[in-house]
């Protein structure tokens, strides 16, 4: 038998002007199962928490009805009264009699009324509610980053610094990501591996670092504090804990004719690599592709010269299970492809070239060892005419723009605008006879020094900045290339014949974001990026309890912002590693084994994955034994939104704290 | 005016998801934007919490008017839960149209946090609607009329 | 109806979704042939300044190649735009740009039967 007691709040004269309280506490006072009803101007007071928290004792209240405010108010407030008195608080239940009530009807009549059924239909839910205690469950104390580019090392070391474990999964063969083939950075023009490689030899010497280079991840289950991971260590052909990086094995290979990644397929690389010489780790893979000994079994030249003996051409991929609190997404992104652009010409004359392979000709590791030639003459490099004296930069290929089928992305890239312009200024001060001409829609630099740097391209260094497209790239017989292209400005076409053409190719999430975000049950935007649990509020996690996102796999990035980002995402997993355990929301989903019929819709319509099956053995009237399937939520995981209730056809499935029967009771207590 | 103590009083129940709605029923209230009293507000986690048997027994029991309100869609707290809501009122909203029920009576709506002012709006609308239609005598379950 | 609500219910184009980027003219193979350039033209329908390019030679320089409407990022599709003020154009009463008397000194013996054709579906009313 219940033993409710209802508290009416005057607020003052907020309430109790529009809404006669002690009638409303009479009229309750007359509900079934009400054993105390009292009113009092102000319950959120601590005389008015006093007064039922000793009403709780003195009646031995099994519930608590207070009309008051609005329960996103002091709901709280006075769970912890009734805490305190010993109550379990989620025997508390708020009649929502200021804000949807008093302070919306003028007619004290009518107020009153409304005041009375909602507080009634509070009463009749109380008498349904059960206690609640919110689980617990332990934290794995290790953070998982997926990729190593410069998103994934700031987060890594930041994780680490604070003494956590923190791993750090990256496909390629190397960590550093992007940023390792990036010549100059902007807007401060110093060089990119100067800064970056530091940090990435910080990762490999941090015991609490460890890198999984060569590595994917395969798949993930468990939910926040409690990941379990699967990580696929691709086959490298090399003991890695035998290389010593000595680079021999590379200098014999015989198979000189692979196209080099690293340097965008500008030049070729051996079938037995170090991507670059600041590689983390320092370990020679073998391409199975292009091997001779793994092709044909005929060559074995690296396992001769291999004086560690690392060559290991049995090697097979490894899969390690790992456990993980916290999962990190630092995907990173790629520039499109931008076969289906055909007027620029790209696949028609070398000497149309993306960005990033720009980058790598700029590069002092690069192809051409820093010195800009036209990539027709790489071979030919002391030719005068190896170095290009015109040089047009389109801006916005394949960004902001609606062509889907292209593969063009309609968000505007970001970073491309001062790329563009570090670019041309770069050339403009190494090679001053060289003209520069950008054809841009906007130019687009907010940030700190950003408007300053393309300006001081134009005024400085006389880059010639054209408001308009191009239109087309024709490839001459005279191995130039004719660019015709509108200026918007003078209401012009223009033909110019440029020795290079470069194209600021859209960026776009890595293809293994996708696969990802099914593994992690993160959700995803129409582009690919990681979506973000809160777009002001709570930028670096994902909706996913526990994932959170680090660099351009949210959305485009400069270095800057993603460094930023990285160590957001760090003190987001830092506060959740440094908990013990995690304490739920206990209005959480739970199935009835026993109605259960295991039909998997709930499984179908839940967002965060919470719901999984298990076979149980039932015991049957007649004494046997049946194996049913049946539902179960994991509590961690489960945030009680409660659509998997509605979807279940057997009405096994309910809410603790909005189950079927409260809500029920309430529509109940309100169509009187 | 004597009509006003003839005039009938419809009795409107609203759902309306703890994260916007509620909080743009609050919002109304703090503002100060008059709606009228039939209105009685019942707080869910989300708006796919509504068991369409919740509007059944509504109008069962004698409501005049169901409406329930939720995130914008892509707004929801919970991803994807007003999704749900938006394919399964339709659904059920189109049977009951053929019960009887007119569309008038049953509504949808998505009200954010921040709109106190169209949640107002939206529940005006709502009753002058469902009051021109008058009593709902179609669902009406007599055996629960004391 | 005015000018400019006609040319948009002919074209069917929604020119607001030009973005101002000047791929149409860039691409534009008769471009120094026109007065008025693709992108104008775009955007002067935008602003309702139609009177201009309904007098003008630019509407019967351009060649429907359509290479505008392949390259624009936007998918606003300016050559319908122009084949619309073109139609507005000829739609009016004795506006018909091509002549039945003015034909034979165009033509020669190689000229094909349906270009002829064609030039007056498109030129005339």
């Amino acid at each position: 038998m219940h033993r409710i007691g209802v508290f009416v709040c005057h607020c003052g004269t907020n309430i109790a002007a529009t809404v006669d309280v002690k009638a409303v506490a009479e009229e309750m006072g007359r509900q079934p199962n009400v054993v105390f009803a009292a009113d009092y101007p102000y319950m959120c007071s601590e005389a008015g928490q006093n007064l039922v928290q000793d009403t709780i004792r003195e009646q031995r209240l099994t519930g608590v009805v207070v009309c008051s405010c609005s329960p996103r108010m002091h709901e709280a407030t006075f769970r912890k009264a009734a805490a305190k008195a010993g109550l379990n608080p989620y025997m508390v239940e708020i009649a929502n009699i200021r804000e949807q009530c008093s302070w919306i009807h003028k007619d004290k009549v009518s107020g009153t009324e409304k005041a009375m059924i909602l507080a009634r239909a509070a009463v009749a839910k109380v008498q349904l509610n059960a206690p609640l205690t919110p689980g617990t469950s332990p934290v794995t104390k290790r953070a998982l980053v997926i990729g190593g580019g410069i998103a994934g090392i700031q987060t890594a070391l930041d994780i680490a610094d604070a003494g956590f474990d923190v791993d750090i999964v990256e496909k390629q063969p190397t960590i550093g990501g992007k940023m390792t083939q990036i010549d100059k950075t902007f807007p401060t023009l110093d060089c990119a591996s100067c800064i970056l490689t530091p940090k990435m030899v910080d990762c490999a010497q941090n015991e609490k670092i460890h890198i999984y280079a060569f590595s994917e991840v395969e798949s993930v289950s468990g939910f926040v504090g409690n990941f379990s991971v699967k990580i696929r260590k691709k086959a490298r052909f090399v003991d890695a804990s035998k290389c010593t990086g000595c680079g021999e094995c590379v200098e014999k290979c015989p198979m000189k004719k692979v196209p080099n990644e690293f340097n965008m397929g500008l030049d070729n690389r051996k079938a037995i690599y170090i991507p670059f010489a600041q590689a983390v780790p320092k370990v020679a893979t073998i391409d199975p592709n292009y091997c001779l000994m793994l092709k044909n079994g005929k060559c074995g030249m690296c396992s001769k010269v291999c004086g560690a003996n690392a060559i290991d051409y049995k090697q097979q991929d490894e899969i390690i299970e790992e456990k993980y609190g916290a999962i990190v997404a630092a995907t990173g992104y790629n520039p499109i492809n931008i076969d289906k652009f055909d007027e620029f010409a790209y696949h028609q004359s070398p000497d149309v070239i993306t960005s990033l392979e720009l980058e790598r000709l700029m590069n002092a590791a690069g192809p051409s060892n820093g010195t800009l030639v036209r990539p027709s003459y790489l071979n030919k490099q002391d030719d005068h005419n190896a170095h290009p004296k015109k040089i047009v930069f389109v801006q916005c290929v394949g960004s902001r723009s609606t062509c889907s089928e292209k593969g063009a992305k309609e968000y505007c890239s970001k970073i491309c605008c001062m790329y563009t312009a570090k670019h041309a200024m770069l050339i403009r001060d190494k090679y001053p006879d060289t003209e520069v001409y950008v054809f841009y829609i906007d130019v687009r630099t907010p940030g700190k020094l950003f408007d300053e740097f393309y300006r001081r391209a134009v005024e400085q260094y006389g880059v010639h900045y054209i408001k308009g497209m191009v239109g087309k790239v024709a490839p001459k017989a005279d191995g130039t290339l004719d660019v015709q292209a509108s200026d918007l400005i003078s209401n012009e076409q223009l033909h110019i014949n440029a020795d290079l053409v470069v194209l600021a190719t859209s960026i776009e999430p890595d293809k293994t974001a996708r696969s990802l975000a099914t593994m992690l049950t993160a959700s995803m935007d129409t582009n690919d990026f990681f979506t973000e649990a809160h777009p002001k509020l709570r930028p670096v996690e994902s909706p996913t309890a526990g994932v959170f996102l680090s660099g351009v796999c949210q959305g485009p990035k400069d270095i800057p912002e993603t460094v930023t980002q990285a160590g957001a995402a760090a003190a987001k997993v830092i506060g959740l590693l440094a908990k013990d355990k995690l304490v739920g929301n206990p209005c959480i989903a739970h199935s009835d084994e026993l109605m259960c019929n295991g039909c998997s819709s709930c499984e179908k319509v839940c967002p965060y994955g919470a719901i999984s099956y298990e076979d149980k053995e039932f015991r049957q009237p007649d004494r046997t034994v049946a194996i049913r399937r049946v539902a179960s939520v994991n509590p961690a995981v489960c945030q009680g939104c409660g659509a998997c209730t509605v979807a279940c056809p057997s009405g096994a499935m309910d809410l603790y704290g909005f189950s079927n029967n409260q809500i029920m009771a309430e529509v109940d207590a309100i169509c009187r | 005016m004597q009509v006003n103590d003839t005039q009938f009083k419809p009795l409107i129940v609203a759902f309306c998801c703890n994260w916007c709605s509620y909080a743009g029923a609050d919002l109304a209230g703090t503002n100060r934007l008059n709606y009228p009293a039939d209105v009685k507000i019942i707080r869910v986690p989300c708006s796919c919490r509504v068991n369409p048997m919740f509007i059944l027994r509504a109008f069962q029991r004698g409501a005049d008017g169901v409406i329930l309100c939720g995130c914008h869609p892509g707004d929801c707290h919970y991803t994807s839960g007003n999704y749900f809501t938006r394919r399964r009122m339709t659904l059920l909203f189109s049977m009951l149209d053929f019960m009887g029920i007119e569309k008038e009576r049953t509504r949808v709506e998505w009200v954010s946090a921040a709109e106190g002012a169209k949640f107002a709006k939206t529940m005006n609308e709502f009753v002058e609607a469902v009051t021109k239609l008058g009593e709902n005598k179609r669902l009406e379950d007599l055996r629960c009329k004391k | 109806m005015d000018k400019r609500e006609e040319v948009l219910l002919i074209s069917g184009v929604d020119v607001l979704k030009c973005m101002r980027c000047g791929k149409c003219s860039a691409t534009c193979p008769s471009y120094d042939e026109m007065e008025y350039h693709p992108h104008q033209f775009v955007y002067m329908v935008e602003t309702g300044n139609i009177e201009p390019l309904l007098s003008s030679e630019s509407l019967y320089k351009c060649l429907s190649c359509f290479a505008c409407v392949e390259r624009c990022p936007r998918g606003v599709e300016p050559a319908k735009v122009v084949e619309a003020v073109r139609l507005s154009a000829i739609r009016q009463k004795g506006a018909n740009h091509l002549k039945a008397e003015n034909v034979p000194e165009l033509i020669d013996d190689d000229t094909p039967q349906q270009l002829l054709m064609s030039a007056f579906r498109k030129y005339s009313k």
